[in-house]
């Protein structure tokens, strides 16, 4: 691909891409969130025809009307979220849509378990069986049936798209382990991916992308992980947190042994005012479910919460919120915003009284307080009355933390604040995270983003099968140590 | 937003002056003026449940029993009447009856998290057995002073009581939609049930109203059906949940929640009414006007469908 365009509007979402892919090779493609990875996929998918430049493939020029057509081509995505029909079985969801005919247009069964047993074993084998319901896969394995399905087109390119972000590190060394078998077949895979701790596994050669450019590529063994992150970023690290100036004052929030109905496991912490602490840990640990026991949305079965020194037990998250503590949802779109309404709705849907005398609600007021928050944190929409779900995904985190700013509330409980938010927004939410530090808020903070957590934190604890460990000041860990206790737990407990 | 909202209004609206312009046409005596007060008269017992009905669809729910209950809240009226009750006690009695129903149907929903659709079928069953036990399967007939009091609701004159209540109540209930703390409620829990309940919004208490309200309007509706026949009847308004349903998604609303407005589902009532109407003058057969209204109602989706995918 080379010198590839696209513009949405007034806005380039790819303003000159070169990407050069060598079959039988891993080829990682880097960038922050907005930098053009997902626009670039489309286009080779066929989903999006760009405006400019050229794709050619073994040297034919390579223009796909849709994604079949791409797959013919041998062009295969593998999304995020996974396409499968759950209630059918793994040999019925990879041959979907493409069932072999027999007479009468019953499906041709030989041929159908003949060319399912030929992609499955072109996975390298496994314990993959075509029988089994994918409902009952784990997500490791129904990643693995989402590329047999690749396979049976006898798919050239593979393009994964973050494939591992939920997956296990068993299942992310077996995910690799077919990754290479494929490449030993001398298919081409395009790895997509965050944590370059993997890139540098799996990857030979990058190529990153930053505001729809392409930046850089080379070779990733002859290439530091400074570099790359400089790359993607374009900035340094220090302009990347912006640091507020803070101080710790008061404790405020106490949690004495929490558990919830599964996770967490008798989670104590304890958070001052002015303090921003931050919980690593890996994906399933329990981090979203203490947030949310904390917060009322799921039950306590056992533990204390005190705030301000006093007990302070919570039905549902309408007390907490009285109680002035707020929840930023990890789930934006399912949970965190009801994407149809207006931003005016959404930014004040939990505290509406102040320009509602007897529930009924003045426009102009709602609006004049809503353009302050607009305002403050640099949302870019129309005006208040925008659907929040035509926005970016950064300015829809704003929408959400706005929510949280009009409310008032002391004690900000963040889950994965910068999740699918593009580089800029980010900088902007660790700014206003700052800032509510400076004003003596209490910031709890999740995130499965190491050097986010090591930039913005004051202290930190990792949280491991349920169990929160102890918390220290960062500049007392280092990464490893971190990744160490996140993979292996520590002993002890109370943070 | 707004100019999305003139837009989501415009489909029923230029519905609703295509079916008047070309029974105006067809049969001059359409745009009459007693005859227009017909159509008012007709669109009245349908518009007051599609009131309430918007609410509940808006929240993301379905209120299947809104035709039994507007039956069951005649039989209770004319029987009130019938006691020698005065005919304000009457019509309170009916609206209480159906404003039950509606509350049952909420605490149903929240506290036993069934879905609406089954509750609502149920008591859709319900309703209609009680009236008919309550009326021992005949219609009520009160004294003809004690109805004719009432019938004076349904009058077809410009000072049609009737008509206006139900024109100030749609007034009354879309600023209530729109901009009151539980309208705005009623949005969130339809669009996304999830951060309404994250942003503290109580969520059963507000469903449990929003059923009662939707039961309030049809024990309204059923006030206007004892006036309009002058007799309860307890088999009256069968399947009219699905005129009311249907007036709603006219008029813009998303069964999914989120979405509608009073003022659309106003104008799904009146062309639905309208049609009805127009055809009966003309002398189109029922069938014929049968397949119009169900042509409508996926055609007013099937728009509403195409406009938001080109968002």
């Amino acid at each position: 691909m080379s010198g590839v365009e696209k513009r949405f509007g007034g806005v380039v979402a790819l303003g000159g891409v070169d990407l050069e892919l060598r079959s039988g090779e891993v080829h990682a493609l880097l960038g922050e969130n907005g930098a053009g990875k997902s626009t670039l996929m489309k286009v080779l998918s066929g989903a999006i025809t760009p405006d400019g430049g050229e794709c050619r493939l073994r040297g034919e020029p390579y223009a796909p009307a849709g994604p079949v057509e791409a797959l013919e081509s041998g062009v295969a995505m593998i999304y995020q979220e996974l396409n499968l029909a759950p209630e059918l079985s793994v040999g019925q969801n990879i041959l979907l849509g493409r069932e072999p005919r027999g007479a009468f247009g019953w499906i041709d069964s030989a041929e159908a378990e003949k060319k399912v047993s030929k992609a499955l074993s072109a996975l390298g084998g496994g314990e993959l069986s075509a029988d089994s319901l994918v409902r009952d896969l784990g997500p490791g394995q129904r990643q693995l049936v989402e590329i047999a399905r690749a396979l049976v087109e006898e798919a050239q390119v593979i393009v994964l798209d973050e494939p591992t972000s939920s997956l296990s590190a068993e299942d992310t060394e077996q995910l690799f382990e077919v990754v290479r078998t494929l490449t030993k077949r001398g298919v081409a895979v395009i790895y997509i991916s965050h944590f370059l701790e993997e890139v540098r596994e799996i990857g030979e050669r990058f190529t990153v992308l930053r505001d729809g450019v392409t930046v850089g590529s080379g070779v990733v063994s002859e290439t530091s992980m400074e570099e790359l992150v400089t790359l993607m970023a374009g900035r340094s690290l220090d302009e990347f947190y912006p640091h507020v100036p803070h101080e710790a004052g008061e404790v405020l929030l106490e949690l004495d042994e929490l558990s919830g109905e599964k996770l967490p496991r008798r989670a104590s912490l304890s958070l001052r005012r002015g303090e921003i602490l931050g919980i690593a840990g890996l994906v399933g640990a329990g981090r979203t479910e203490l947030m949310r026991a904390l917060f009322a949305l799921d039950p306590i079965r056992s533990g204390e919460v005190r705030i301000g020194g006093e007990l302070a037990s919570a039905k549902n998250p309408k007390e907490r919120l009285e109680q002035g503590v707020g929840l930023l949802s990890e789930d934006r779109k399912g949970e965190g915003l009801a994407l149809d309404l207006d931003l005016a709705t959404n930014a004040t849907l939990s505290h509406m009284s102040p320009f509602s005398p007897g529930g009924w609600i003045k426009p102009a007021a709602r609006a004049a307080a809503v353009t302050h928050w607009i305002e403050r944190l640099g949302i870019r929409c129309t005006g208040p009355s925008q659907r929040t779900g035509d926005l970016s995904g950064g300015n829809q985190q704003k929408v959400a933390l706005a929510r949280l700013l009009h409310h008032d509330v002391d004690v900000l409980l963040l889950d994965e604040p910068t999740r699918g938010v593009d580089v800029a927004a980010k900088v902007e939410v660790y700014r206003v995270i700052g800032e509510l530090a400076a004003a003596g808020k209490a910031v709890l903070i999740v995130s499965s983003y190491l050097p986010e957590l090591f930039g913005i934190c004051d202290r930190l604890c990792v949280m491991h099968r349920g169990v929160l460990g102890p918390a220290k000041a960062v500049s007392e860990w280092t990464e490893t140590e971190v990744m160490n206790e996140a993979t292996r737990g520590v002993k002890g407990g109370a943070a | 937003m707004n100019s999305k909202r003139l837009m989501s209004l415009l489909g029923p609206f230029i519905g609703l002056l295509f079916v008047v312009v070309l029974f105006g046409a067809l049969e001059p005596s359409f745009l009459s003026t007693r005859n227009l007060m017909t159509v008012a008269i007709q669109t009245v017992i349908v518009g007051l449940g599609a009131i309430g009905m918007t609410f509940v669809i808006v929240s993301g729910g379905i209120d299947l029993s809104i035709g039994s209950v507007i039956a069951l809240s005649s039989v209770v009226t004319a029987l009130a009447a019938h006691a020698g009750f005065s005919p304000p006690v009457a019509v309170m009695a009916g609206v209480t009856a159906g404003g039950l129903c509606g509350a049952l149907n909420g605490w149903l929903v929240t506290r036993l998290s069934i879905v609406p659709f089954i509750v609502t079928l149920g008591m859709m069953g319900v309703a209609r057995g009680v009236a008919k036990w309550l009326s021992a399967e005949q219609t009520v007939t009160p004294s003809p002073e004690a109805s004719d009091a009432l019938a004076l609701l349904a009058s077809k004159t410009a000072t049609s009581p009737g008509i206006w209540i139900t024109i100030l109540l749609a007034v009354l209930m879309a600023l209530v939609l729109k901009r009151t703390v539980f309208g705005v409620h009623t949005y969130a829990l339809g669009s996304n049930e999830d951060t309404a309940r994250l942003c503290g919004v109580p969520v059963e208490r507000t469903k449990v109203w929003i059923y009662t309200l939707c039961g309030v309007f049809g024990g309204l509706g059923g006030v206007m059906t004892f006036a309009r026949l002058s007799v309860g009847d307890p088999t009256t308004a069968i399947g009219k949940e699905l005129d009311v349903i249907a007036a709603v998604v006219i008029g813009g609303a998303s069964l999914a929640g989120g979405k509608g407005s009073i003022l659309g589902s106003m104008l799904g009532a009146l062309l639905m009414a309208a049609l009805a109407n127009g055809c009966n003058l003309t002398g189109v057969p029922n069938f014929v006007q049968e397949i119009l209204i169900g042509s409508i109602i996926v055609a007013a989706v099937a728009v509403d469908r195409v406009r938001s995918s080109r968002r």
